[in-house]
């Protein structure tokens, strides 16, 4: 590996008010006074959720979908710290800031989501925790997870504050925070699919299968680095600052072979299982299952070749496909491949929606508020 | 000019009826009115039967008795609109009733040939009680006849005949197992289908109704494939039951005197055959004195008198079976649709987003490909001039 | 040189974890059966002739509003069970609707209510034991105040049983408990005990499963007896009628009533008593004229998926072992990349 010149990690700087963070701001009030609404007069008051579909936007986009968006930090500090990349270092703040946002506002909105919030303590309760439950392990996990997350980025504020000490002091021990902070990621994100496993013949045999968790962990990853991509072309672009392509590159090479072995589970349990033949059916499930397949196939051919791989604009197309074929797995399994037997549809109601807008316009606000007040991505040359 | 008439004509009638009759227009036209009620006629038909009943030229009835306890008789003379004696007997002429008539013996049997004689084919027969088939119908006889013989030949002339009571109309009691002696219903014997009005006794405004429906148009009222006039046997007990309420919510009465008992609940778990009985005792009650005096309004589950297989034949208490299940539409199905869709606003919202989406990513797409290419294409460049300078 | 031996490293580590839970014995979890005094209902659909008194009885002892869903708004109507209905009669129409009972122009009544399973879905779901399955009777218990509304027992229940109050801000969920709040007073499940037909009738599963296939042994048009309420096992016969000093409350626990046996036909049943074996069985069983797939009674395998998930919850996370195991490992590897005097920001 030549050796790359990294330039240190810096605030952005600029104005904090722009179009960007006007609209942002915009569709945050707009959530919050949702969000106040909902506390007062309940969950049917602004959502379309229903007997048969108790579990809908919320839950599968802003907690699972989010979560697996903000897969990046863990993709990239496993590169950086478990495989020894470090090439990728100036990657790593970035994308742990996105998984912090990512994972701190998914718990949010799980808060948002839950009836009875004010008994969710009992959660980590060693009296009422049932530890059976895919759900107690994928709650204690990502609670965990953030904490450690906040720990990983504690140095970048510590560095704006000034405080050395305490960073020097926070570095020896830091090792074990990434370990922590690898294995957790890989722990609940592969539940978040062993949750559908309960479910039985309620999720059409094209998605349900013991295989789940690992499904879900290789699209986590998968969408770790594919959210990765996209968001650098974005900060790039809208930070006005070139791409390391050099970076992304070989790193998108290093996603496609998770690809082809998440292609190789997902079809081979498909085809094993015998179930293969539904697809061809001309229903929803079939189509959408193909589409899903499309999804994640389409990136080989559109970054398969080296020479592919160094078009920044191949490079976002092929991100933004595995970032929806990883949405997509999710939507199917828990939305539009669930059926209760009972005649339900659903649908998500507008204010439904203006919450979900509310919680990534959260995102975006305060990344860009930190990228340009805080060292998180490295100074241009 | 034809409703004048009309109005006038009733009013004669009702004048007629008031002189020959003694008594007042006013409470004839309320009986008329009472039986259009009971019929389920339109507003406007009591004026028919007014002018009916008036001009009616009191048409014969033949009232035959056989296996009875004469318990149909009396029932019909507790009945309060008409009097038995002021109204009916006036306007039909009770030609023959061993109970009512005077005369006894041979002069009350050659009275009854003497009518069927003068009114042939127009008289009115009604036979009361079961009739005896076991050995040549020796069971029954009355002035050395049997009530085979006598009902087929009193039947032969007859312009109606009607069966009153259960057991003229299927068998009765006299007909319950093992029915030693052979008790058939009229209609059984005479081979052909007959009017019924059963029931242990039956109202007797059914009967009334039928006579006057007759009367008036000259045929008698729809009925049943058992011969039952609808207006009073299309409906299940259990259809019109005042305790019906209590049988919809799960309030029974377990035993007589029982809490339940006492609250009035339902019956059923007491063996009320209101649910496998047609008739109209919970619409009309007994005895003219409101519509609880009938058996489940006193308390006691009803045991379907009227009902043949079920009266006289079920044990009281044994568990009815329910006939009419037939739920209401709103019933819930198996799978409802249910669950709220897409609006035309969470669907335009979600386009515009997509679509906004879709745009940005094809914007910078182009933009990074754009960029890409002219850097590819300085690349190019200075590789050829650095080819140049090499050379 | 070094990077590449260090990415071999990490990988072999990965693989070493991955392996390592294929190692693990997979000890599958066992579906649960039925504990030995599991109480329960058993429901022949042949018997119930639609007349909701179980649905209104149901609603009273449970403080339940109605739920309209008439242009009047005069009756009760829910058309599925929800967080304020526990209990609903639904009908299967088919065709001309002529005869009760049958699957071709017929029409069939179908009880749907908790089941109780032996291996509950909702239980292995709910993250802080809000839904226990009491050890003694079996009964799948709801406590509210451990519940905090995540749905994922909605979720998970394959006859979808449990209903959030989606309408209430402190909303719970809302499920039959067969009336286990009557039972200190001696009263069982209200909608056995106003059924007038005994369709639905309560009692030890055990007994009640005795009493399904005893009918479907009988032969369709005879007579027999058929009791109503309470299912009385024969040795509590035997002892009825003894006094035993101790007032209301005999040697069973229940209320006394009066015995409702009656005599009626039998029905033509589908051979089968579901909820036998289903997902290791159910407390609730039920009878049927007609196939109970059609009649909304889902066809399920005889091994839970409460098993399925748990098992591979045990198999990954049991006791620990394999995360530690893999912490282990990253720690060590991420402990020879991550430099003590690395800023975090730099590295050479």
């Amino acid at each position: 590996m030549s050796a790359q010149h990294h330039a240190v990690p810096a605030p952005v700087g600029g104005p904090l008010l722009n179009r960007t963070t006007f609209i942002a701001g915009l569709l945050i009030a707009l959530m919050a006074a949702i969000v106040l609404y909902r506390f007062i007069f309940g969950l049917a008051s602004v959502t379309n959720l229903s007997d048969g579909y108790p579990w809908g936007l919320w839950i599968v986009v802003d907690v699972m979908i989010g979560s697996a968006f903000a897969c990046g930090g863990f993709s990239v500090a496993m590169l950086v710290y478990i495989f020894n990349k470090g090439e990728y270092h100036p990657l790593v703040r970035p994308a742990l800031l996105a998984s912090l946002l990512g994972y701190t506002l998914a718990g949010a909105s799980v808060i948002v989501d839950i009836g009875r919030w004010w008994n969710v303590w009992n959660m980590y309760w060693p009296w009422s925790a049932n530890p059976n439950s895919v759900m107690f392990e994928v709650a204690v996990c990502i609670t965990a997870y953030v904490a450690v997350m906040w720990i990983e980025f504690a140095p970048v504020f510590l560095e704006k504050l000034g405080l050395k000490d305490i960073k020097k002091k926070l570095n020896r021990f830091l090792f074990v925070i990434v370990a922590l902070g690898t294995l957790l990621p890989m722990m609940h994100q592969s539940s978040l699919g062993t949750l559908w496993v309960v479910l039985g013949s309620q999720v059409h045999p094209l998605w349900q299968t013991p295989f789940v968790p690992v499904l879900f962990l290789l699209t986590a990853i998968i969408m770790g680095y594919a959210v990765v991509l996209f968001e650098s072309c974005i900060a790039s672009s809208a930070y006005r600052r070139s791409i390391e392509v050099s970076l992304l590159n070989p790193m998108a090479k290093i996603m496609l072979g998770v690809v082809a072995a998440y292609l190789a589970v997902r079809l081979g349990d498909v085809i094993f299982r015998g179930v293969i033949g539904r697809s061809f059916h001309l229903s929803l499930e079939g189509v959408m299952f193909w589409l899903e397949m499309a999804c994640f196939v389409a990136p080989f051919l559109i970054i398969g070749t080296e020479s592919q791989r160094r078009n920044p604009a191949r490079l976002f197309v092929a991100g933004i496909l595995l970032m929806l074929g990883g949405s997509l797995l999710r939507i199917n399994g828990f939305l539009i491949a669930y059926d209760t037997g009972a005649g339900f549809t659903y649908f998500p109601a507008l204010p439904e929606i203006l919450v979900t807008m509310g919680m990534f316009a959260t995102e975006v606000l305060i990344y860009v508020v930190i990228t340009r007040r805080f060292p998180v991505l490295p100074r241009e040359a | 000019m034809q409703q004048a008439s009309f109005i006038h004509e009733t009013n004669r009638a009702a004048d007629a009826v008031e002189r020959r009759l003694q008594i007042s227009r006013r409470e004839f036209l309320q009986f008329c009115s009472g039986v259009a009620a009971t019929l389920g006629l339109p507003a406007g038909a009591e004026a028919a039967i007014a002018q009916a009943v008036e001009a009616a030229k009191r048409p014969s009835v033949i009232w035959l008795h056989f296996q009875e306890c004469t318990g149909c008789s009396e029932s019909l003379l507790r009945a309060e609109h008409p009097t038995l004696e002021k109204l009916i007997l006036d306007i039909i002429s009770l030609d023959y009733h061993e109970t009512l008539m005077v005369a006894a013996g041979h002069q009350a049997e050659k009275a009854r040939k003497d009518a069927m004689a003068a009114n042939k084919g127009k008289y009115v027969l009604v036979v009361e009680g079961a009739i005896p088939t076991k050995d040549k119908g020796i069971y029954c006889k009355v002035g050395g006849h049997t009530a085979v013989d006598l009902v087929k030949e009193c039947a032969a002339d007859a312009a109606a005949v009607i069966a009153i009571g259960s057991c003229a109309s299927w068998g009765g009691m006299p007909a319950t197992d093992p029915n030693p002696t052979g008790a058939s219903s009229v209609g059984e014997v005479l081979g052909k289908p007959v009017v019924t009005i059963p029931g242990c006794p039956p109202s007797p405004y059914n009967f009334l109704a039928t006579v006057v429906h007759f009367l008036t148009f000259g045929k008698l009222p729809a009925t049943d494939k058992l011969g039952r006039p609808l207006f009073a046997y299309s409906r299940l007990i259990h259809e019109n039951c005042e305790r019906r309420a209590h049988f919809d919510a799960g309030r029974f009465a377990m035993e007589f005197g029982d809490e339940g008992h006492r609250k009035g609940y339902c019956l059923y778990k007491l063996g009320c055959k209101g649910p496998e009985t047609y008739a109209n005792c919970p619409t009309l009650g007994f005895g003219d004195v409101g519509e609880v005096s009938w058996p489940v309004g006193c308390g006691h589950p009803c045991f379907g008198c009227s009902e043949k297989g079920v009266g006289f034949a079920k044990p009281i208490h044994a568990m009815a079976k329910m006939l009419n299940v037939a739920p209401p539409l709103q019933y819930a199905r198996i799978v409802e649709e249910q669950g709220k869709g897409a609006t035309f606003a969470s669907a335009a919202a979600l386009a515009a987003i997509a679509g906004a989406a879709a745009g940005g990513a094809a914007m910078l797409t182009r933009n990074l490909g754009m960029s890409h290419k002219a850097e590819e294409l300085e690349k190019t460049q200075d590789k050829a001039g650095k080819n140049k300078a090499e050379v | 040189m070094s990077s590449r031996r260090d990415f071999l490293k990490g990988a072999l580590a990965a693989t070493g974890a991955m392996v390592g839970a294929g190692a693990t014995p997979v000890h599958a979890r066992d579906t649960y059966s039925r504990p030995p005094e599991a109480m329960g209902l058993l429901y022949d659909a042949t018997l119930c002739v639609g007349c909701k008194a179980c649905m209104a009885a149901c609603k009273e002892a449970n403080n339940n509003p109605p739920e309209f869903n008439t242009v009047d708004k005069l009756w009760d109507t829910p058309l599925d069970t929800s967080g304020y209905t526990f209990n609903i009669i639904k009908m299967y129409r088919n065709g001309t609707m002529e005869t009760k009972d049958a699957e071709v122009n017929g029409y069939a009544f179908m009880k749907t209510s908790c089941m109780h399973c032996a291996d509950p879905s909702c239980v292995s779901a709910c993250p802080v034991s809000a839904m226990i399955k009491n050890p003694v009777n079996g009964i799948v218990e709801y406590n509210p105040d451990k519940c905090i509304g995540c749905r994922y027992c909605v979720v998970a229940c394959p006859f979808g049983i449990p209903k959030y109050q989606l309408d209430d801000p402190l909303g719970r969920i809302g499920k039959c408990e067969l009336c286990r709040h009557r039972h200190k007073d001696g009263y069982y499940s209200a909608c056995a005990e106003v059924c007038p037909t005994g369709a639905t009738l309560f009692g030890r599963t055990e007994d009640l499963l005795a009493e399904a296939k005893r009918r479907l042994a009988l032969k369709p048009g005879t007579v027999t007896k058929f009791p109503r309420g309470r299912l009385r096992p024969a040795t509590e016969r035997m002892l009825q009628g003894q006094a035993d000093g101790k007032g209301e409350k005999h040697r069973h626990g229940w209320r006394d009533e009066p015995d409702q046996i009656y005599e009626g036909t039998v029905g033509k049943y589908v051979q089968h008593v579901y909820g036998e074996k289903e997902y290791g069985g159910t407390q609730v069983l039920k009878l049927s004229g007609v196939t109970f797939e059609k009649v909304g009674m889902p066809n399920l395998p005889p091994y839970s998926s409460a098993a399925t998930s748990e098992t591979i919850q045990h198999s990954l996370y049991g006791g620990m072992l394999m995360p530690i195991a893999v912490l282990g490992a990253l720690t060590w590897v991420a402990k020879r990349n991550v430099k003590p005097d690395d800023d975090s920001g730099e590295q050479s």
